[in-house]
């Protein structure tokens, strides 16, 4: 570990004398005025593509405004200002300072940014579209915050290490506007920020692009051929479930996806299109797609193995979740079986689906479901997600379901 | 015979385990201050506190409740001696039909037990899952301030 840590020193070393950045001299405030309202309009559509409100939002806070921390392996790290406040923000930053940042992770002042700012993505956005996204940005209501300091454990805080890991990380490349799917999966959506894993230093591993990750408590699955959806993700699935938060064929969207959603609601749906036959292509060799998964439904046989998880889902999630409950009649909800936290090798999104329950990902109408963390203690917890598991799947039972579930408590908060 | 502890009194029902508690409350020990609305955790008139904690009652099978405290709107008060949050209500005519101020009540009620002092943000958070179709909230936020002054606390406005 040591010795890792002096080796990336000198790399640094050898990055910081190598790809030295200066400062770029702050601007006068740009007039919103000044901004093309196409180009405005552009941005903003921009904006949800890359998600940018969700982590420089605070809760409760205003939009852009900065102060969410972002839980890393590192430590946590607090998101920006992206306003054009002069002195705290976007204000006195030019269209030049704002690309190298999306670019090359390097603040106006030269200052190395933390790659979770994901502008390992981000640098695969045409000139076009920073510079609409910088209008857009640079015309929202400018708010006066202060990014509250990075807690980061030793030697983390020390920016200059990240010249290192920009060095060892992040190549030039051409950007591909080819693909309109490509093009915006890989560069300003991001998706691989969540759904690739990342090696011990924080960086996504290229060639296990999409294989399943671990975000914020939650298992973002496979988005390749690994999937273990038990239906095929096709383009209609995947524009539904991205468009309203509800695949009939799978399930709602919640936890950090429902935010995603949300955003993407409110892009034009030519776009989202476009994601959907990216990620279709990606799945088209999944086990669903080829006809090797099957639904199943084994309820006497859960009810022998699990019968206090089978009571308490006959007196808690029967009512809206048993074939044949109005809940399932009415709103052609599809059935527990058929979402995919079921079949992946971690329970613990099951459960917070369970615990926390979750809203409408778009809108005030659609696919909700009560939060339950205050009915059951934590056995009881993991009886019904063993019961869950053991019914609606052939996968072996899932390991330490009581870890998961104070793992879940401690992430909700309850 | 399954055993429960109902408003500090233990209790035992004869009912299958997977009977929600609000049946039990309402048909075997008669309690009725908790109400049924959709059955579906989706509107909060069944709402009790299960050790301490707001829980829809309509959706929380009875298996689930051994060595645990329940407690209904009948423990906070009578019709003479009402608990603060009633008296609030009461002062504020926070009632039209009044069918869902039970559950309203409960959950304010696990609110300032843990906190008395908490932000309008947190209060409305708070409250959000419990709805009244006559439309009434703005008169149950103000009883709840109310109560929150009566318990020795308060409600802040929101910094922003």
């Amino acid at each position: 570990m040591a010795g890792l840590v002096l080796g990336l020193i000198a790399i640094s070393v050898a990055a910081v004398v190598l790809a030295w950045k200066p400062a770029l001299p702050p601007v006068p405030p740009v007039a919103a005025a000044s901004f093309d309202r196409a180009t405005v309009l552009h941005g903003e559509t921009l904006a949800r593509l890359g998600n940018c409100g969700t982590c420089h939002t605070a809760a409760g806070g205003r939009p852009f405004a900065g102060g969410k921390a972002v839980q890393t392996p590192f430590g946590a790290i607090f998101s920006t200002n992206i306003t054009p406040d002069p002195a705290t923000g976007l204000g006195r930053w030019s269209l030049e300072a704002f690309m190298r940042a999306m670019r090359e992770g390097v603040s106006r002042d030269g200052s190395f940014l933390y790659p979770a700012f994901p502008y390992d993505h981000f640098r695969r956005t045409t000139d076009r579209d920073l510079a609409a996204l910088y209008a857009f940005l640079m015309t929202r209501p400018p708010v006066s915050t202060q990014a509250a300091e990075n807690r980061l454990a030793w030697p983390y805080g020390y920016r200059p290490l990240l010249a290192g890991w920009s060095f060892l990380y992040v190549r030039k490349e051409a950007v591909d506007e080819t693909d309109r799917g490509r093009y915006l999966a890989e560069g300003l959506a991001h998706c691989g920020a969540c759904h690739t894993p990342r090696d011990r230093w924080g960086a996504e591993v290229v060639d296990r692009a999409y294989d399943g990750a671990w975000v914020d408590g939650w298992y973002a699955p496979p988005l390749n051929a690994r999937s273990p959806a038990i239906h095929p993700w096709t383009e209609e699935m995947l524009f539904a479930y991205l468009r309203t938060g509800l695949s009939p064929m799978h399930a709602a969207a919640a936890g950090p996806m429902a935010e995603v959603v949300r955003e993407l609601s409110g892009v034009p749906e030519a776009d989202v299109r476009a994601l959907a036959t990216y990620f279709a292509g990606l799945m088209a060799d999944a086990p669903a797609a080829t006809g090797g998964k099957t639904t199943t439904d084994k309820q006497s046989e859960a009810d022998r193995m699990h019968p206090e998880g089978a009571t308490l889902f006959a007196g808690a999630c029967a009512s809206c979740h048993e074939a044949g409950a109005p809940m399932m009649m009415q709103q052609g909800r599809p059935p527990l079986g058929w979402g995919t936290s079921l079949h992946v090798d971690a329970a613990h999104d099951t459960l917070h689906v369970i615990v926390q329950g979750f809203a409408p990902p778009v809108g005030r109408a659609g696919p909700a479901m009560p939060a339950f963390g205050n009915d059951f203690t934590d056995r009881q917890l993991a009886e019904i997600a063993a019961y869950l598991r053991a019914r609606y799947t052939d996968l072996p039972p899932w390991p330490n379901l009581e870890q998961a579930v104070s793992d879940v408590r401690k992430e909700g908060g309850q | 015979m399954i055993s429960l502890t109902v408003n500090g009194a233990a209790q035992s029902v004869d009912a299958d385990p997977d009977t929600p508690l609000l049946y039990v409350l309402r048909d075997e020990l008669g309690l009725n201050g908790a109400k049924f609305g959709c059955g579906l955790g989706q509107c909060g008139a069944c709402t009790v506190l299960v050790d301490d904690r707001p829980a829809f009652s309509c959706l929380l099978p009875i298996a689930a409740l051994a060595g645990r405290k329940v407690r209904t709107i009948e423990s906070l008060g009578t019709p003479d001696r009402p608990g603060a949050l009633a008296a609030a209500f009461e002062a504020e005519q926070a009632a039209q039909c009044g069918y869902c101020i039970a559950g309203m009540i409960m959950r304010a009620q696990a609110l300032l037990e843990r906190n008395n002092r908490p932000t309008e943000a947190e209060l409305r958070v708070s409250l959000a899952p419990n709805l009244c179709r006559c439309g009434t909230h703005m008169r149950i936020l103000r009883a709840v301030r109310r109560a929150a002054a009566a318990m020795g606390g308060g409600v802040q406005e929101s910094s922003r």
